[in-house]
């Protein structure tokens, strides 16, 4: 139980203070890194409640690709960032009281919420969680049944990300030669081939 | 103190979420940052989602933190690209020069 609560106090603490270094550090390639330990330590925590596959999934996506995608953003944009820190000091007190209000209420709701008697109720189906089957067992069980509809929107949705995000970058240059499939297949004979009658000794 | 509860798991989540909450204001000029801290806010509600689903014992919790995740990383390559259309018309992402549609 203790280790329990070490790991959690560690792994905590470290994501709270890499996300403040998130929102803080000078260089945005280190802002990129910390989210990236952020994401790492949240895994971990995932992991401590048992929550192993989505631990996975986080790291997968996030590390992966979310974090590799802010990195390539940032270093390929040539940006004086240095510009667009200015008003950092200007924007702290108010930026910071906002947010010590905010995060007091959320912990005043964290402390002083109960259950509803009828959460017990609402829960679906307490065999998925009972340690009977793997968590990705019981998520593919849950996920592929009742929410496939879910899951297929999902999918869609990415779909359409991905297709936006093609549509959005894609940038067709000026005098550049590309190969053009319908030109060269509807190409015919009489667009290309002149047959002409040539007197023998005198030209075209 | 040792015994790790629910309740010690929202207060990571919310101070996550007002961590996030704070960049949004604190880099106001930097749209990258804006991006990282709309992620860092969804990395605490997943953080929320997973507290319940576990401390329910509750499946669907966690069926949505993985919904959350896929919208997340849609979300990111959707506004990333628009930064980087956006810098090549522009040649900047200061937020205050966004202002082509007089919005």
């Amino acid at each position: 139980m203790i280790i329990y609560a070490i790991a959690f106090y560690l792994f905590a603490a470290v994501a709270v203070a890499s996300g403040t270094m998130v929102v803080a550090a000078r260089n945005p390639v280190h802002s990129v890194l910390f989210l990236i330990l952020a994401f790492f330590n949240a895994a971990a925590l995932f992991v401590l409640m048992g929550a192993e596959f989505l631990a996975m999934v986080l790291i997968i996506v996030y590390v992966g690709a979310v974090a590799v995608l802010f990195l390539f953003v940032v270093m390929m944009l040539d940006i004086n960032f240095a510009e667009l820190r200015q008003g950092f000091m200007r924007y702290l007190p108010v930026g910071a009281l906002i947010g010590l209000v905010l995060l007091a209420e959320l912990i005043l709701i964290g402390g002083t919420w109960v259950f509803s008697p009828d959460a017990e109720i609402a829960i679906s189906d307490k065999f998925y969680m009972s340690g009977e089957v793997t968590n990705a067992h019981a998520l593919g069980l849950v996920l592929y049944t009742k929410y496939a509809y879910l899951f297929q929107t999902a999918g869609l949705v990415l779909l359409v990300a991905m297709i936006g995000a093609i549509v959005l970058t894609f940038r067709s240059r000026p005098g550049v030669r590309r190969q053009k499939i319908s030109a060269q297949v509807g190409r015919r004979v009489e667009d290309s081939v002149e047959l002409r009658k040539v007197k023998s000794r005198e030209g075209v | 103190m040792l015994e790790i509860g629910l309740s010690h798991y929202l207060v990571v989540a919310a101070i996550l979420f007002a961590l996030g909450f704070f960049g949004i204001f604190l880099n106001r000029k930097n749209v990258i940052i804006i991006l990282m801290s709309v992620e860092l806010m969804l990395l605490a509600v997943n953080i929320n989602f997973v507290a319940f689903s576990v401390f329910l014992q509750d499946l669907v919790g966690q069926i949505f933190a993985m919904f959350v995740l896929g919208i997340a990383a849609a979300e990111a390559a959707i506004g990333l690209a628009i930064i980087v259309v956006y810098f090549r018309n522009r040649g900047t992402i200061a937020v205050e020069d966004i202002n082509v549609m007089k919005g």
